[in-house]
């Protein structure tokens, strides 16, 4: 483009952009979404600013109500079998894509086909995996797509049929893996289907505009059920991946919502925006993994526990990061759902800290570790402010027991993939749940699968093995009686965490900052917020 | 001179090559992909990724399609971010980051020959002094230090410019980004336009025209300004290929859709695709911003002779 030519067509472009701003008087959403959506496409996004996008354009059989709870969405009513295996789903009349074309049956089946075909890659898949014969077709054991628990029986009627009672599947619907995809479109247009141009939704909003690194802009759906009640007209999501111009473009007045902000500038919006930050618990973990494959040094319980046991997590939250994130002392965030009450509290984590670092000394001399042999370890972490501040604190509580840190960051990529190889000591590594329930932590410390000769650990970087565990979560897998299930959930939680499977250091909140001009917000430990469910007053 | 700018054109055919199967072997060296991400992905799912973007078949094949497809014009998809492939992400990005280097580019460079100009005829007086000033600040002060500042002043404390941001069309949504681009952009033009232009006036040449009795202004304006450009000329080449690739902080903290990002977000990513094609855009812009900087410097030194 010649300097000209762009110059007159900014130009141009900005007297239309005056004129335009003096005639709208629609209610516009001002988002801060953090990163750039990767894709709109719902089987293929995997990060929370996609999902804010794309769960107002698609709408699955279940949504969100304004807590983020499970409620109707485009299926009006469902029926469970006294077993627990079979739902089957009644949609509403009249739903269809922006297109015109009827949202049937058949969409969901086709979508749900796409999300475990492995010629889709979709990343979350495994999330659906309850279904019947979803993992052995997303793994390529089965190639007849048609055999997977999920039917038309007629246009307006789905049958999904599980593997075993999933208590957490009604929850697990509302994720985007669980959407429709337009059949008709996809078919056509293959990939390309999500590309701004061609794009068409079932949900209270539908996309306009996509300006990769900027924003991507949706208008309220006329013909969507409910959109009598939906009250924003437009909503931009911002891109925006420095929290600190995030902050300021909020106090300038551009931003509406802040779903990010620096954890330093906490005490200061306490002083001077009082109520506009919500810092809300988040089901997440944030833990180092030891890597206790054979023959490394941390195959050792005694080791694990010394370094675990020494870690003052009460200072982490409130004094390095700023924010105070709770302490963690279990691997189950509190506030998950089907679960027991109380939850699990090692005992040591109440002596006093002179008497723990005591301990700890004795037991890493029993490993053969002592002042004049003292223990080097590699402790990773990817490349984070927080994440220094904290490794460079915890290298400090562990050098009373003699243990000496070396520290080492990567970028991200390379980060995982050496946890993934085993090719660490000690390494950061956080979780946040995909779906309200202990098993998605849980999940993390069970023993990997032979593949072909070749172990599969997923994400179980440490290598963490135990029998006794396994046993408990297959049986926990199976058990209809939710009460009964969680006690299961639990007895599987001591069991890894008395033996140090990993060391949690603290649980994740959520930080947002709401303008006092929105009304409808209403803090949830998942931190969804549907535009739909949200107001402006000018 | 048109024999001479074909001789370039065509040399630049070899040294792109080399650039680009330099940049293809080395991103590959690095540890991680770009599927390496904080949740491990099922075997299968990594297989079939690796198959659709090639990235299964040996590394000297991927490189010969890469080559093959580079020479049609493709660039391929982003790994990264799906729906786009890469010459879509330049195309929409690559206008704004020219637009925006362009404005600063002419604004800095008139700002900083004049105010470099004014301070050597001024030299330590009070304007020499001022530009000092504001050269230090320009060099010293990091552009995304300097671009928190004036969002927080101008966006948040005065409001009078947008904070952030990109309406489509908005000239005030480029005052800021184009400002704190700008800025240290000018200070150096005028850091070497003040020290030529002092040696320029302190020239026999100069005196000799002085000693005709020519007034100062046609001294300055006939004799004296166009030597003393030719050292800020050659720094115009490079210096607006550092505006083009630059604008990464600007970028980023304003919320704009460039494509400097591009550069670090998908190196960090192991988004071969984007890298290799950002590189290979910054590449030619390169080869022809030295290409027209020989050319004028032709224009302004008979000295310069081309063989």
């Amino acid at each position: 483009m010649k300097f000209t030519t762009a110059f007159k067509a900014v130009a141009t472009a900005g007297a239309m952009a005056l004129m335009m701003s003096t005639a709208a008087s629609a209610v516009t959403l001002q988002l801060h979404n953090g990163g750039d959506p990767g894709t709109l496409d719902p089987h293929k996004a995997s990060g929370d600013w996609e999902n804010r996008v794309i769960g107002d354009y698609i709408e699955g059989l279940l949504t969100e109500n304004a807590k983020a709870e499970a409620i109707a969405g485009q299926a009006e009513s469902w029926e469970i079998s006294e077993d627990g295996t079979v739902y089957t789903f009644t949609l509403r009349d009249g739903i269809q894509w922006s297109d015109g074309e009827p949202v049937t049956a058949g969409d969901f089946v086709y979508a749900f086909q796409r999300l475990f075909n492995p010629a889709t890659a979709a990343d979350y898949a495994y999330l659906q995996f309850p279904i019947k014969n979803a993992a052995a077709i997303n793994s390529g054991e089965i190639t007849d797509l048609n055999e997977l628990g999920v039917k038309a029986i007629d246009d307006k009627t789905l049958e999904i049929t599980l593997e075993a009672p999933t208590p957490f599947f009604l929850d697990a619907l509302t994720h985007y893996t669980a959407y429709p995809v337009p059949q008709h479109l996809v078919e056509e247009l293959g990939d390309d289907w999500t590309k701004v141009e061609n794009i068409v939704g079932n949900g209270p909003y539908l996309i306009k505009e996509w300006l990769p690194g900027s924003y991507v802009r949706s208008e309220k759906n006329p013909d969507y059920y409910d959109a009598a009640n939906v009250q924003i007209d437009e909503v931009f999501y911002h891109v925006l991946e420095d929290q600190a111009a995030a902050l300021n473009r909020y106090r300038a007045g551009e931003f509406d919502i802040l779903t990010d902000f620096p954890a330093d500038q906490y005490q200061w919006l306490q002083d001077n925006l009082p109520g506009e930050a919500h810092v809300v618990p988040f089901l997440g973990v944030y833990y180092y993994v030891m890597n206790q494959e054979e023959g490394e040094v941390l195959s050792d319980v005694r080791i694990r526990e010394a370094l675990s046991t020494t870690i003052v997590r009460e200072v982490i939250g409130p004094d390095i990061l700023g924010t105070g994130e709770l302490p963690a002392y279990g691997w189950v965030p509190p506030g998950t759902n089907n679960y027991v009450e109380t939850a699990y509290a090692p005992e040591w984590a109440e002596t006093p800290y002179e008497e723990r670092v005591e301990k700890a000394k004795a037991l890493m001399t029993e490993a053969g570790y002592g002042p004049d042999n003292p223990l080097t370890l590699q402790l990773r972490y990817n490349t984070n402010d927080n994440h220094q501040r904290i490794a460079v604190a915890i290298a400090a509580m562990w050098e009373p027991i003699g243990v000496k840190v070396e520290l080492f960051n990567a970028e991200t990529a390379v980060h995982y993939d050496a946890l993934r190889a085993g090719d660490f000591a000690v390494g950061r590594a956080g979780w946040l749940l995909d779906y309200n329930d202990p098993s998605n932590t849980l999940d993390l410390l069970k023993t990997g699968v032979d593949q072909d000769g070749t172990m599969n650990w997923g994400n179980n970087y440490g290598r963490y093995s135990n029998e006794e565990f396994d046993a408990l979560m297959t049986q926990a897998s199976t058990e209809l009686d939710l009460v009964a299930r969680g006690e299961l959930l639990a007895q599987a939680e001591k069991i890894a965490m008395d033996e140090f499977a990993a060391i949690p250091i603290y649980w994740y909140v959520s930080k947002d900052v709401v303008s006092p001009k929105i009304s409808g917000f209403e803090e949830n430990a998942k931190n969804i917020f549907r535009t739909r469910w949200l107001s402006k007053s000018e | 001179m048109l024999a001479y700018a074909f001789r370039r054109v065509l040399s630049a055919i070899p040294i792109a090559l080399i650039a680009v199967t330099i940049c293809f072997f080395i991103l590959r060296l690095a540890p991680g992909g770009p599927f390496d991400g904080e949740r491990a992905l099922p075997p299968t799912v990594l297989a079939n990724l690796r198959a659709h973007y090639n990235l299964d078949q040996p590394l000297i094949a991927q490189y010969f399609i890469y080559v093959g497809r580079l020479l049609q014009g493709d660039l391929g998809p982003s790994m990264v971010i799906d729906g786009f492939n890469v010459s879509d992400l330049i195309r929409i990005g690559f206008p704004f980051t020219l637009t925006m280097a362009m404005f600063a580019f002419v604004i800095a460079t008139s700002i900083g020959i004049v105010a470099g100009a004014v301070a050597a005829v001024n030299q330590n007086k009070w304007p020499d002094y001022v530009l000092v000033l504001a050269v230090m600040l320009g060099v010293v002060v990091p552009n995304f230090l300097m671009a928190a500042l004036l969002q927080l002043w101008f966006g948040v404390y005065l409001g009078w410019l947008p904070a952030g941001g990109w309406v489509t069309g908005s000239l005030w949504h480029l005052v800021l980004p184009v400002t704190v681009l700008a800025w240290p952009h000018a200070a150096r033009i005028s850091r070497l336009m003040r020290g030529s232009m002092i040696e320029v006036l302190g020239s026999n040449y100069v005196r000799t025209a002085r000693s005709k009795g020519l007034s100062e202004r046609i001294v300055l304006a006939r004799h004296a300004i166009k030597p003393a450009l030719l050292p800020v000329v050659s720094y115009l080449g490079p210096g607006l290929s550092y505006l083009l690739t630059g604008s990464l902080a600007v970028e980023q903290i304003f919320g704009l859709p460039g494509i400097g990002k591009y550069f670090v977000q998908a190196a960090l990513n192991r988004d071969y695709g984007i890298v290799l094609g950002t590189t290979i855009l910054y590449m030619f812009i390169i080869l022809a911003l030295n290409l027209i900087v020989d050319l004028i410097y032709a224009w302004l030194d008979p000295k310069v002779r081309y063989r």
